[in-house]
């Protein structure tokens, strides 16, 4: 007898994300990213060492518009990390618990991660 | 008096005393990423062109060779321990970890020499 009317507990796809786990999911889905990006950066270095022919090929793809939005988000992905890696190297150290410190950290976290790379971008164009 | 049954002692199984190597590797790489990661992108940006001169330019004088390939390793050891636990956590039958975690090793080792072989093939000026 099946009963679709009971209680069931909160999953992920009912309550409100705390910005905690939002961060928490965030570090590893930009750190997946960046070992994309790694091999990008390796691209990069192998197309510069093999002569302009073959980096113009390269330069191409990453200046279209899907090369351009990769960048931006592997800039984006990158100033995040670090930063939310420096948040998990103080908690490493055991400061920072107290649930009003990690909620602060984590906006602290977003926050900084846009500005960064917003002028990482102006600071290349 | 040892709590070890005869047959572990004898089969010499137990802690490797290494437990803790893989937390401390992703957080000393990790410190060491925030500062060649750092140096990259304040480089990029900086960079007068992205055209492969720029880039041949960048690439090939000292000491910038010497800490791309720092970074180009760091990143590669960063990169393969984090990776690895993200398959640790989610490929959840054994031969398919196994053989993930082994193409994720090799794959990781890969590029990192094909890219200390492009940073000295440019600053070495081969």
């Amino acid at each position: 007898m099946t009963n679709d009317d009971r209680p069931l507990s909160p999953h992920i796809s009912i309550y409100r994300w705390p910005i905690t786990m939002v961060t928490s999911i965030l570090h590893r889905a930009t750190g997946i990213a960046m070992a994309v990006g790694f091999v990008v950066f390796v691209f990069w270095l192998a197309y510069a060492a093999s002569g302009p022919d073959a980096y113009a090929a390269f330069s191409a793809v990453m200046s279209s518009l899907f090369g351009q939005v990769l960048l931006v988000g592997w800039s984006w992905a990158f100033f995040y990390h670090l930063a939310n890696g420096i948040r998990h190297l103080v908690w490493d150290a055991g400061f920072g618990f107290e649930k009003a410190q990690a909620n602060a950290s984590a906006w602290f976290v977003i926050v900084s991660s846009v500005v960064l790379t917003a002028i990482f971008w102006v600071v290349v164009s | 008096m040892s709590l070890r049954s005869p047959l572990g002692r004898v089969l010499g199984l137990g802690t490797a005393k290494d437990g803790t190597g893989h937390w401390w590797g992703q957080r000393v790489s990790g410190i060491a990423m925030a500062m060649l990661g750092l140096w990259f992108a304040i480089s990029l940006a900086t960079m007068p062109g992205y055209s492969h001169a720029d880039a041949v330019a960048f690439i090939g004088p000292l000491p910038n060779p010497v800490l791309l390939i720092l970074l180009c390793v760091t990143m590669a050891y960063h990169s393969n321990l984090g990776v690895q636990v993200v398959i640790e956590d989610y490929v959840h039958s054994h031969g398919l970890k196994l053989a993930s975690l082994i193409v994720s090793r090799f794959a990781h080792i890969v590029f990192a020499v094909v890219g200390v072989f492009a940073i000295l093939k440019i600053g070495i000026g081969a």
